[in-house]
């Protein structure tokens, strides 16, 4: 079914609970159906919802993002793309071009890999998730928003209606880098986000990374966001938070990589992603 | 040879089935629909190593939709009778229980299963009502771990033929192989300098994009039809009327076109499932694998265990080989341990050599042909051994390859002399090519070379052509075109007739219709069943001889055939068309046939180089250049030579760095998938740079070598110099994937 409004959709969900499932981009659900990894009764087409199919920004509130807009809305965007560079990045590489013009960025944090790849973008962002019920709305900042593997915070009857990421002023810059042992056609072993505000004098005034891969969600590496705080950005500092975030990282060993290796990666593209990041603020 | 003006061969035209294949209209085994057909579903152990207690099928029987079910106890018990597949053979009750388990499962994918029903979600759900009880037994996936004396036994009847001596246990090691010549214990010890190493390798797949599948009819006559994706019908054909206990002559294989095989479509997996099942509703059935029963369920190629040993004097000459292989069988006995044995020193001129195989039983599936099955592994010990040894002596790695490359009239460790070959040639283009000329700069970054072999076998081809009344040609052979074969077996009939390719249509015939041919594989049909055309071009030649001579009231001796197929004798010169149709208007119509089954082998050698850059912090390999070089004898069409030359490296590139069987603690496979099984994709190897060697086979009337395998053997080890003048890490494993060439980097500067 195809409700037209958000209140249609969560009378729908608190009707058939668990066995409701939502359907936005399709690019993760359909498959699992078909494979029999999650099962549903009614499945809930919610692009025919304006809010979740509409994105706007301005600069005082920032990105207004719906939960179904698709991936390639954003790194086509002239405006959006240099503003969210770390979002760019990612939604560039979810998929190859085809999967990007369906799946949506609310459908990868809803779908809660821990190694998806907007998920540490929007953390580094300050992204928050905002969410109808049958009580009403409520915002949920992105790193809550996952519990485990597949799981998350939403409630019966509760669907993720859009997401709200901060205006982005003069200084800021972002970036989403993943590992993979191909180019293409990969899921991350390991994928990190980070973004940077410099203050006047070139020094780092505000950070904030985020881990994909490394846990059974994706993480906050906070310690090492405050050690940049009032730093310049040089290698020795990118370097230094990069063995911070490791400290956090708790990953498995399996057929993408051992745990060790993806310890190590974490350093790597902590201290990459800064690069970047610092690279877009001062050209911003 | 090479000198030879042609006027067809050596061209490019365009290929027979290339509009049908572009624009979707060429028939695939999965689009085959017949009236009344049911949709098949394999169930599958989900053990890797289990005893099959019991099995109740009588709630999927019981299932709407359904029309029959198979276990092992449906198929006929077959003896220990071996069958010729072609390029190798297999043991019939192996064959048969690989298709369905019968006691045992040994290995997760192993089918127990089968259920026929009006569509396949159906079947799939009714299948998974089947009660399987198993005992699970404990398993064993690692080479070395599968030949100690207290391994959990996947066969309790078979015991190690050690050179015809049966050994007295049961053990996983059903064949032991050992050559030498001359002396090579002395040898090491009149060696100035010796290297040695131990190298491991993983499972890998062949990859081929179509997945296995097959539609059978069982009709009331006792006739079997069968429409497969096959890479030889004929074999196809025998090996499913031995496993279901039928007469030949009652089975019809129809191979349709095909997604690729090399090599792991020659065994069947599905036709005799399908069979029975057909058999007992009465109805077609199609079966069709997913890409997770391709993995686990057909045949990849061996992982191996290698310790190599070459010894040199100072000059360079090598003079002294060892070596110790153990390769994975599968399942069943019968993996690629022959050809290994031959091949790991297969490209240089050592005088005194010993080599042990061994073929090692575990629980994996059932090994296949890949590709130059069995060589990829060896090259991937030797190339680098060579490298090392080049460095120990101070000289150039192309200086010492050339130095003691083999020549006409160098003998092999198993025995054959070198007829004329081309790794001298080879290795020429390489020091002569914009390549290897071209220096390779910047940090990170590292160049290396490898040589390669492969036989390449003649067997049993067949070809016919109908004359039409325009002089155009009809030709029907038995060979499954996998790259081309159509248009290159076409040229060489319309360079022997003077005609053009477009005047030949050729048609891949069932086996029904064909002359028997054996499979596409050993890098065989262009020259082999390319040879039976040129042949029956021949056989028709002295048709029309004889009947011209009739019709031009002189003798047929008097009658020449020219270099352009033109007939001329009473005076008169006539080209072949002219001639076809003349003859056709008196009221003689023609059919040219021939039967070839040249013996020999075609001896394709290969060089290849490389350039890559390494990412010191994560140990991500970019293949920056790449150059494959190959001796093909004569090249019927380049563009089907180059893309061969192209496929196989890239194959080869994906085996080096990162394709791999990942195993998990309990031996079932984990990344059954090309999401996690990770073959390159276009983003990930550079434009494959050709330099097409012509050497020219004295076997064969325009001089053709077989060129599909050769070229995957040498990636691996080309890339491991590569990596190692990069980065100066000797890589002994493959694949060298980005964890485990940072951890040997990482062990490499902490030993430091």
């Amino acid at each position: 079914m195809a409700p037209q409004s958000v209140s249609e959709v969560v009378a729908v969900l608190s009707e058939h609970g668990d066995r409701a499932k939502l359907l936005a981009g399709g690019t993760d659900i359909i498959v699992q159906l078909r494979e029999g990894l999650r099962e549903a009764d009614v499945v809930v087409d919610i692009k025919k919802i304006a809010e979740v199919t509409s994105f706007k920004y301005c600069d005082e509130n920032g990105l207004s993002l719906g939960a179904a807009v698709a991936c390639y809305n954003l790194y086509e965007h002239p405006q959006l793309s240099k503003l969210y560079g770390a979002l760019a990045d990612s939604t560039h590489i979810i998929g190859g071009w085809q999967i990007q013009s369906r799946a949506s960025v609310g459908g990868n944090l809803c779908n809660a890999s821990p190694a998806a790849d907007s998920i540490p973008a929007l953390i580094a962002l300050n992204a928050t998730a905002v969410i109808a019920g049958p009580s009403g709305e409520r915002s949920v900042a992105v790193e809550e928003f996952c519990t485990g593997p597949g799981r998350n915070v939403l409630e019966n009857g509760e669907l993720l209606v859009s997401l709200q990421i901060p205006a982005q002023g003069a200084n800021c810059g972002s970036a989403y880098e993943r590992f993979i042992p191909r180019n293409e056609m990969d899921i991350a072993v390991v994928g990190v986000g980070s973004w940077v505000k410099l203050a006047d004098d070139g020094t780092i005034a505000e950070a904030k990374i985020g881990l994909g891969a490394v846990a059974a969600t994706p993480l906050v590496a906070e310690a090492a966001s405050a050690s940049l705080i009032g730093k310049e950005p040089t290698e020795e500092t990118f370097a230094a938070a990069g063995e911070l975030a490791k400290q956090i990282a708790t990953p498995i060993s399996d057929m993408r990589g051992t745990d060790e290796y993806r310890t190590h990666l974490v350093g790597v593209l902590v201290k990459r992603t800064l690069t970047t990041a610092v690279e877009r603020a001062q050209s911003s | 040879m090479t000198s030879t003006q042609y006027r067809v061969i050596g061209s490019r035209p365009v290929r027979h089935d290339g509009a049908d294949k572009v624009t979707g209209k060429a028939i695939y085994t999965a689009d085959t629909k017949l009236p009344g057909m049911l949709a098949g579903f394999v169930l599958r152990s989900p053990h890797a190593h289990a005893k099959v207690v019991s099995i109740d099928t009588s709630e999927a029987e019981a299932t709407p939709g359904v029309h029959a079910v198979v276990t092992g106890k449906d198929f006929p018990n077959v003896e220990n009778k071996m069958a010729d597949l072609g390029e190798g053979s297999v043991n019939l009750a192996y064959l048969s229980s690989n298709c369905m388990a019968q006691q045992k499962v040994l290995y997760r994918g192993h089918a127990v299963a089968a259920v026929a029903a009006t569509d396949v979600h159906i079947a799939e759900a009714a299948a998974k009502k089947i009660k399987v009880e198993y005992e699970v037994l404990d398993s064993v996936t690692w080479v070395l771990d599968a030949m100690k004396e207290d391994a959990p036994l996947l066969h309790d009847d078979l015991v190690t033929d050690s050179m015809g001596d049966k050994a007295e246990n049961p053990s996983n090691v059903p064949v032991h192989l050992h050559f030498e010549k001359g002396d090579a214990a002395k040898a090491f010890e009149e060696a100035d300098v010796i290297v040695e190493r131990e190298f491991k390798t993983a499972t890998v797949h062949q990859g081929y994009i179509e997945p296995h599948a097959v539609v059978a009819d069982y009709n009331e006559d006792g006739r079997l039809r069968i429409w497969t994706a096959t890479q030889g019908s004929f074999t196809a054909r025998q090996q499913t009327a031995e496993v279901l206990q039928i007469p030949l002559g009652n089975v019809l294989v129809t191979p349709c076109e095909i997604g690729g095989g090399f090599g792991g479509k020659i065994t069947v997996y599905l036709e005799p499932t399908a069979a029975i099942l057909s058999k007992k509703s009465g109805r077609p059935v199609r079966i069709t694998m997913t890409r997770a029963d391709v993995f686990e369920a057909s045949g990849p190629t061996p992982g191996s265990f290698m310790r190599v040993k070459i010894g040199a004097k100072n000059d360079g000459t090598m003079i002294a080989g060892e070596a110790w292989l153990a390769y994975d069988a599968g399942a069943y006995p019968g993996g690629m341990i022959g050809p290994g044995c031959m091949c790991v020193f297969s490209c240089y001129d050592i005088e005194h050599a010993v080599v042990d195989g061994y073929d090692v039983c575990l629980n994996k599936p059932k090994t296949s042909a890949y590709r130059a099955p069995g060589a990829t592994q060896v090259a991937f010990a030797t190339e680098q051994l060579v490298d090392e040894l080049a460095a120990k002596l101070g000289m150039c790695e192309l200086e010492i390859r050339q130095k003691n490359a083999v020549k006409e009239g160098s003998r092999r460790v198993d025995g054959p002399v070198y007829p004329p070959i081309g790794l001298e040639e080879c290795l020429q283009a390489v020091q002569e090519s914009d390549h290897w000329n071209t220096p390779l700069e910047g940090p990170n970054r590292g160049r290396g070379i490898a040589a390669g072999f492969w036989f390449g076998c003649g067997l049993k081809s067949s070809a016919a052509c109908t004359v039409n009344s325009d002089g155009t040609i009809n030709l029907l052979e038995g060979s499954t075109d996998i790259g081309g074969s159509r248009t290159s077996i076409a040229m060489q009939l319309a360079e022997v007739l003077g005609l053009e390719a477009d005047d030949i249509n050729p048609m891949v015939g069932d086996t029904d219709t064909a002359g028997y041919t054996d499979v596409t594989g050993g890098s065989r049909v262009t020259f082999a069943t390319g040879m039976a055309a040129y042949e029956a071009g021949r056989d028709l030649q002295q048709q029309m001889k004889t009947l011209a001579a009739d019709l031009w009231d002189c003798s047929a001796d008097e009658i020449t055939v020219g270099e352009d197929g033109a007939f001329t004798g009473a005076g008169k010169t006539v080209g072949f068309k002219e001639l076809a149709t003349e003859l056709f208007q008196a009221g003689e119509h023609l059919v040219g046939r021939a039967t070839v089954s040249p013996e020999c082998p075609t001896n394709g050698f290969g060089a290849q180089i490389a350039d890559i850059e390494v990412d010191p912090e994560t140990g991500k390999v970019t293949v920056l250049r790449y150059t494959t070089i190959q001796d093909a004898g004569k090249a019927i069409h380049p563009s089907y030579v180059e893309g061969q030359l192209q496929g196989g490296t890239v194959q080869g590139i994906g085996w080096a760095l990162n394709e791999e069987y990942f195993y998990k603690d309990d031996d079932t496979m984990a990344n059954a998938s090309f999401l996690d099984y990770r073959m390159p994709t276009m983003l990930d190897v550079p434009m494959i740079d050709t330099i097409i060697v012509e050497t020219g086979n004295p076997d064969h009337p325009y001089g053709v070598r077989g060129v599909g395998e050769t070229p995957i053997v040498p990636p691996p080890a080309a890339l491991a110099n590569a990596i190692f003048n990069a980065t100066d890490t000797r890589m002994t494993e493959l694949p060298m994937s980005p964890p485990k060439l940072w951890k040997a980097m990482q062990s490499k500067q902490t030993s430091e």
